[in-house]
């Protein structure tokens, strides 16, 4: 298997997410610059956090058009798994490869801390090693996180269930104290209608090493692998 | 010719960004505002589209695609020749 990680100008997390993926779970990794018009030989890709294009116009505005992007989308839309965080969900919402949108934080504040976020599905690719309700200690690191949709949608995203991580307390209560930006249903992550596009805030990259602060990361991108080995 | 976008927040999104300006003109005696909501501006130059109704389709698509997000934003826009 192979595991590619999209550089778009501005991205920061690809790094983190190369040597997390190639280091502390061991895979196969590549850099994939966004400029490559087509991706081959690879079963799973990382949309990274940073601040692609400065977050000129709005955060993934401008690298939702970058020729990667179509290759992106033709990768889901064949059944790929494609991770987004941080910037890299605001890049698949805005590429409507998933819905809503990430507007700025309700406390006008850039959030810089880890927090608990309660495992709402684990039916997906990137959550079936984790337990129903399973509680992982993530950091976030954004402006711009507050997830928003209509009711009709998030209706429909609860329903279908679509809804992936929630942020919660460190017991797993749902509840406004532990929202840290005002998004939607405290949601933290969500995926599509297939399962295959997962769209995060918090870093697990930055939360896959002890050294860092908490292992619960790495969970993710295991889930990831055992689902690839399995294909 | 030139068309101006205005890019706004749609009414059912919050805008803490506005409030907080808002708070601040407020507290320099400016009661009579009672609400402020903060937006974007656009200027482009178009050049070498010879009629307005075409001109217009071009301003309404690329403020669709680029300088709005749908889900959060709308616009509005004038063209000047």
């Amino acid at each position: 298997m192979k595991i590619g990680v999209v550089v778009f100008p501005g991205s920061n997390g690809d790094h983190d997410a190369y040597h997390v993926v190639g280091k502390v779970v061991g895979k196969p990794v590549e850099f994939i610059w966004h400029e490559v018009d087509r991706l081959t030989g690879l079963d799973a890709v990382i949309l990274p956090g940073g601040f692609s294009y400065g977050d000129y116009l709005r955060t993934g505005a401008i690298a939702r058009f970058s020729p990667v992007m179509k290759a992106v989308r033709q990768f889901a839309v064949e059944g790929g798994l494609v991770l987004g965080i941080c910037n890299g969900f605001q890049i698949l919402c805005e590429a409507g490869l998933l819905p809503g949108a990430l507007m700025r934080n309700r406390g006008l504040r850039f959030i810089c801390k880890h927090v608990y976020m309660r495992t709402e599905n684990v039916n997906t690719p990137f959550t079936l090693s984790l337990r129903p309700g399973q509680v992982l200690k993530i950091p976030i690191a954004h402006m711009e996180g507050n997830y928003f949709a209509d009711e009709s949608t998030l209706d429909s995203l609860e329903a279908h269930p679509q809804v992936v991580f929630r942020y919660s307390t460190a017991d797993g209560r749902i509840n406004d104290e532990a929202n840290p930006n005002g998004a939607a249903r405290n949601i933290a992550g969500i995926c599509n209608d297939a399962g295959n596009v997962l769209g995060m805030m918090p870093h697990p990259e930055r939360a896959s090493e002890s050294v860092l602060g908490s292992e619960d990361g790495r969970l993710i991108f295991e889930s990831m692998v055992s689902n690839l080995v399995v294909r | 010719m030139k068309a101006n976008v205005i890019v706004t927040l749609k009414k059912t999104v919050l805008d803490p960004q506005g409030k907080a300006i808002h708070h601040a003109i407020q507290s320099l005696g400016h009661h009579a505002v009672t609400e402020v909501r903060q937006g974007k501006f656009f200027e482009m130059e178009i050049e070498g589209i010879a009629d307005e109704s075409t001109a217009r389709q071009e301003v309404e698509r690329i403020a669709h695609d680029v300088l709005t997000n749908p889900v959060i934003e709308e616009f509005s826009y004038e063209i000047k020749k």
